[in-house]
């Protein structure tokens, strides 16, 4: 099995340095065939993998590939842990990335910048993989800043527009803000348990409980909440929460494949991932966990607002990955991980459907966004329109498909939660399930239904994309629908995955709620039974209400909510306070230190300056070598005088 | 012993004798002759590391001849796994610079080749004395060739720059030589390593600490004095600066580990929250004033100031380490971290300034304003100019991120916020220098200047896809790196954490 494991990683990364560095030699072809060719196999493998770890039941693999260095005596090494969260996370990433591989090749087809493409997204692949493998925390952090690189180099793929590099360096310092904190969490592991290594650090995590650390003078700070909230910084930049969530909606940038792929199902899942694989961490501090479920509430929420107002169809999207990342965030919080990486998955599938299927829109529309311009999409491109259908009512939770499982756990979680905040949470993750609806199925209306807004040229040459752009919607629409049911019982609050996560017994959900969880077609029914399911129906009805049956209320509500909306348009102001405090500032601040501190003070004042006393001061002293026999003699005289006047007046 | 010659003065000779044959040799051969000299040098050096041997912390290679008898100064060297790498360093680098000139330097090439070969021999001398004085000139002498590098072939304020360059090393020199010469009467030996049992007092200490690091702080350079850095830097061809950056600077870090840590450990151990102040000053300050310039190469040298704030900062956090575990053992990340940034950044900020220089030989410009959309009519250079962008923003996977990491995780053992301001490099550090990529190698292309460049030659392509090797390769792997510092950093921690009082 080693050299499977090895082999995972390894395969998209020869794809990708193939196509990176030979891609104009072998062509457009042998690049792509040589990338799928390399995250086939990584699927392939992932499956035997998923075999033997999950279906097979063999025990996890915790091995060192090569000790990177040895420095203090603490072994810092290349390593794989693969247990059953693992064996998941590598489906899900293989899956999703094969697929936008091969969607790739007809989004892609009149790009200049084909291989280039195709190099990136196996690198990603590859840098992804390192990240879920990984059993220690320096892998854990080069997976980390290597999708956060292939991120930047794919949101300003088009490098010649202003607005994409722009955002590409916005997301970058962005995640870098996180990974400021992720970095410290990990220094503070080191300087506590002195290991790298996860098993290791877990072993030791309950003896960490106990030490306290004085970070102002005065107050003791527990080690564990201390390591746990600067982890989560980490993941706050990466799974884009409130506040450092700036980066995720400007991402949108980047080519529609990347968006599906990188922003909605694997990379901005890493940090839901690394809470959930630090949950032995996360379940010794309650105040962190508490930090946790405030920050995942208030981005389900207020993001899910944000989603309403758009009028281009991938921010559409990108607000509702915010959401749902949201949603996960939650679920960690109330030590739900299982629940919070079951929604991850599902999410991984329905979320890379949806904006494939908005892909194939953008296509079709000649690279046209704004919903405003779309309309009665459906029958021109009917397999686009089915399976948007299909991943939108799996977002919005539908009773059967696959969010539907996965939400509904997450709120049944956040209801039987006792930590400070989870009310808070509570009203977010409900108000949340009728926003979601809403804002999608304004969304499918506005696309699909109604009247055809667009342009005679562009109406002429609506059809139906090829079949590398269909094929993909319909392989993610069959686990959009099934997977959750197939995996309910299991994974919501059954024992999916065993040792990998770990919830102490105060966490624990009570065993009345889980057994709803133990039968997908029980689960439907008591559904019918609950509220959130009525909430959904009801954000269906009113998205078809005022964008169906009466479009012209719409204009009216924004009317008379002006304020609300000018909120919501500016998106909190948040992009705005950045753009002026911190870019802003930065830029003053250095500019300030530059012209006073470096020019004036030290350069200006302390090195010239002494440079021109001397100079000043030589040329006082110069005066007095004038070169004048009769100056000199003067001098003299004039010192004989007074040294006469001396001796004689003493 | 290789084939009879002593290793060590072999390096250092061959090269200045070399640089004398090229100078005799006259333009035409120039070219070729200091190729075949600096490459002989290159891979004479590598023995150093083949017959090194890495479980000892003595030194290693030493000869020992006398000099001056009358005063017991004698021509002694050596080499320990600190200065073995920096050697070697030296010989890489020298080997690049002399082909980076090759078509581009065509104002009297056979002076400007020979420069840089007698620079690389006293530099290696300088990383390999043994003896005080024999430093010292060595120390001094390296100044000659880069004051005529600065001022033949560099830019039009060249004047203004080498005379700061100047005065600001050799004022901080003077007083090392007084401390040097204070030790060497009361020892009566100018051997280092004798210094390193001198006992001194407390006070004895503190004004050699002083005098030291005024010495090395310019080197280094440390805030506040920095500023002849950039200066130079911006008015030095582009091997000058190369030089400057990779090896120059390492000299003053190299300093601090063999003479202020063994031979001051007291003072050291007083004043240490003086170089960490300083440290974290260069980093976040400087950082700061990075985001404010303009000029390429400006940008570079500040940001190279700000790492080597790393190396400063992992050197000396081994006292407050001690205060919090009792023990010195913990401390060895960070001063190794130290020594990983120095060689790590000589290569990154040596590939950096070759990345200008590049343009430069194009554009005849360093300002940012007159680029835009490089990656356009460049897309291989553009790579690589992404690449070592990155990895000067410490990514992970490149050889930046090694000494930044190690440094990072130590200064937690010292501090929270030693470390959260050491990390805020990861910040800063991307900021200002991926704002650069941005406006110079992304965009449309800014102006017919820009679409009529031509991409990298193979000569630039090889130099920079050797870096780009290198770089790469001890950011995946720097165990064989690190391997060598073990025993003598280990050896310098035991020995300063015996105090001399």
């Amino acid at each position: 099995m080693q050299n499977i494991y090895l082999a995972i990683p390894l395969a998209p990364l020869f794809g990708a340095i193939v196509a990176g560095l030979f891609g104009r030699k072998i062509g457009r072809t042998a690049s792509h065939v040589v990338t799928i060719a390399g995250v086939g196999i990584a699927f392939f493998l992932s499956l035997i993998v998923f075999n033997h770890i999950v279906i097979n039941e063999a025990p996890a693999y915790n091995g060192t590939v090569y000790t990177w260095m040895i420095s203090n005596g603490i072994n810092f090494e290349i390593g794989f842990l693969v247990d059953k969260l693992t064996a998941m996370m590598l489906i899900v990433v293989t899956f999703v990335s094969l697929m936008v591989h091969i969607y790739t090749i007809g989004y892609m087809r009149d790009d200049p910048g084909y291989q280039r493409f195709f190099s990136y997204i196996a690198l990603f692949t590859f840098s992804m993989l390192m990240l879920v493998m990984s059993n220690n925390f320096l892998q854990l952090f080069f997976g980390w800043e290597a999708v956060g690189l292939v991120s930047y180099l794919l949101i300003g793929f088009w490098y010649t527009r202003p607005t994409a590099i722009y955002a590409n360096l916005k997301a970058f310092l962005v995640n870098r803000v996180g990974d400021f904190g992720f970095l410290l969490g990990i220094a503070a592991i080191v300087a506590y348990s002195g290991s790298l290594d996860y098993a290791e650090v877990f072993k030791q995590a309950p003896a960490m409980s106990g030490q306290t650390i004085q970070i102002f003078a005065g107050y003791e700070w527990s080690v564990i909440t201390v390591i746990c909230i600067l982890l989560f910084i980490g993941a706050m930049g990466k799974s884009a929460q409130v506040p450092l969530h700036v980066w995720l909606p400007d991402s949108m940038e980047g080519p529609t494949p990347i968006s599906a792929l990188i922003h909605a199902a694997t990379m901005v899942t890493a940090g839901i991932y690394m809470v959930a694989r630090m949950s032995p961490l996360f379940e010794l501090s309650e105040t962190a966990l508490t930090f946790v479920l405030v920050i995942g509430a208030t981005t389900a929420l207020f993001m899910g607002l944000l989603g309403l107002i758009q009028n281009d169809i991938k921010r559409v999207v990108a607000y509702s990955t915010l959401s749902q990342l949201g949603y996960m965030t939650v679920a960690l919080g109330v030590s739900a991980y299982s629940v919070g990486v079951f929604h991850l998955m599902t999410h991984a599938f329905f979320k890379a459907l949806l904006f494939l299927a908005a892909g194939s829109v953008i296509i079709a529309m000649h690279h046209e966004q704004d919903m405003r311009k779309m309309g009665g999409l459906r029958k021109y491109m009917p397999i686009t329109w089915i399976t948007s259908l299909i991943g939108s009512l799996a977002l919005i939770g539908t009773p059967g498909f696959a969010g539907f499982y996965s939400k509904d756990a997450i709120i049944s979680a956040v209801g039987e939660s006792s930590l400070p905040g989870s009310g808070y949470a509570y009203f977010a993750v409900l108000a949340g399930v009728f926003i979601t609806a809403l804002y999608s199925f304004r969304m499918y209306f506005l696309v699909f239904h109604g009247k055809e807004r667009m342009d005679d040229h562009t109406r002429e040459h609506l059809h139906e994309c090829s079949r590398v752009v269909t094929w993909p919607l319909i392989a993610l629409a069959i686990p959009s629908v099934v997977i959750g049911a197939i995996y309910v019982d299991q994974m919501a609050f059954g024992g999916f995955f065993g040792s990998a996560i770990y919830v102490a017994d105060a966490h624990m959900i009570s065993s009345e709620v889980a057994h709803h969880f133990s039968s997908w077609g029980g689960l439907i029914l008591h559904s019918l039974s609950d509220f959130p399911v009525y909430l959904a129906a009801a954000g269906v009805f009113t998205a078809w209400f005022l964008y169906m049956k009466r479009p012209d209320i719409p204009a009216v509500i924004q009317q008379k909510l002006s304020f609300i909306y000018k909120l919501l348009e500016n998106k909190y102001y948040f992009d705005k306070f950045n753009e002026i405090v911190f870019a802003g500032g930065s830029r003053m601040i250095g500019g300030l230190f530059f012209r006073f501190g470096d020019t004036k003070l030290i350069d200006g004042l302390i090195v010239n300056g002494s440079a021109k006393t001397i100079g000043w001061f030589s040329g006082v002293v110069r005066k007095i070598q004038t070169g004048y026999l009769y100056h000199y003699a003067f001098t003299m005289i004039f010192g004989l005088l007074l040294l006469l006047t001396w001796v004689v007046f003493r | 012993m290789l084939f009879g010659l002593d290793i060590l003065s072999t390096l250092i000779w061959l090269p200045i004798i070399g640089g004398l044959v090229v100078l005799a040799a006259g333009e035409k051969r120039a070219r070729i002759l200091s190729l075949i000299v600096a490459v002989a040098t290159f891979l004479f050096s590598f023995t150093l590391y083949t017959q090194f041997d890495m479980t000892t912390a003595a030194m290693q290679f030493t000869e020992l001849h006398a000099w001056i008898p009358a005063f017991n100064i004698n021509y002694q060297l050596g080499v320990d796994g600190i200065s073995m790498p920096l050697i070697i360093l030296t010989s890489f680098t020298t080997v690049l610079v002399i082909l980076s000139a090759w078509e581009v330097i065509k104002k009297k090439p056979d002076q400007y080749m020979a420069a840089f070969l007698i620079m690389e021999g006293v530099m290696i001398g300088v990383f390999s004395s043994m003896d005080a004085i024999l430093f010292y000139v060595f120390w001094e002498a390296m100044l000659i060739p880069m004051f005529l590098i600065i001022g033949v072939w560099g830019g039009p304020n060249r004047v203004y720059a080498t005379i700061k360059f100047f005065l600001y090393t050799f004022l901080g020199s003077v007083l090392m030589l007084v401390a040097l010469i204070y030790m060497g009467l009361k020892e009566d030996s100018f051997s280092i390593l004798a210094f390193h049992t001198l006992p001194l007092t407390i006070t004895e200490q503190i004004y050699i600490f002083l005098a030291f690091l005024l010495a090395f702080a310019v080197k280094v350079p440390m805030w506040p004095v920095h500023t002849w850095l950039p200066d130079a830097h911006v008015e030095a061809p582009t091997g000058g600066s190369v030089i400057l950056a990779a090896i120059m600077l390492k000299i003053g870090g190299y300093g601090f580990l063999r003479f202020s840590l063994p031979i001051t450990p007291d003072a050291s151990s007083t004043l240490d929250w003086l170089i960490i102040t300083l440290s974290l000053i260069a980093i976040v300050y400087i950082g700061f004033v990075a985001l404010a310039q303009k000029d390429m190469k400006k940008l570079i040298a500040y940001s190279s100031i700000a790492h080597m704030g790393f190396v400063t900062l992992g050197f000396f956090l081994v006292f407050m380490i001690i205060e919090n575990t009792g023990s010195a053992n913990g401390a060895a990340m960070g001063v190794e971290g130290g020594i990983v940034q120095m060689i790590s950044h000589g290569f990154i900020s040596a590939a950096m300034f070759l990345c200008v220089g590049v343009l430069y030989d194009r554009m005849h410009s360093r300002e940012m304003g007159d680029y835009g959309g490089v990656a356009n009519t460049m897309p291989i250079f553009a790579a690589f100019m992404v690449f070592f962008a990155m990895a000067n923003a410490g990514l992970p996977g490149t050889s930046g991120f090694v000494g930044e990491f190690m440094v990072i995780l130590n200064s937690f053992k010292a501090n929270f916020w030693i470390a959260f301001l050491a990390a805020t490099t990861l910040i800063l550090g991307a900021a200002y220098t991926l704002w650069m990529v941005k406006r110079v190698v992304y965009g449309e292309v800014a102006n017919e200047k820009v679409e009529a460049l031509e991409d990298l030659n193979a000569r630039e392509f090889f130099i920079l896809g050797v870096l780009a090797s290198a770089v790469l390769f001890f950011g995946l792997y720097p165990a064989p790196l690190t391997e060598i510092l073990h025993s003598s950093v280990n050896h310098l921690l035991q020995h300063i954490s015996v105090s001399k009082l």
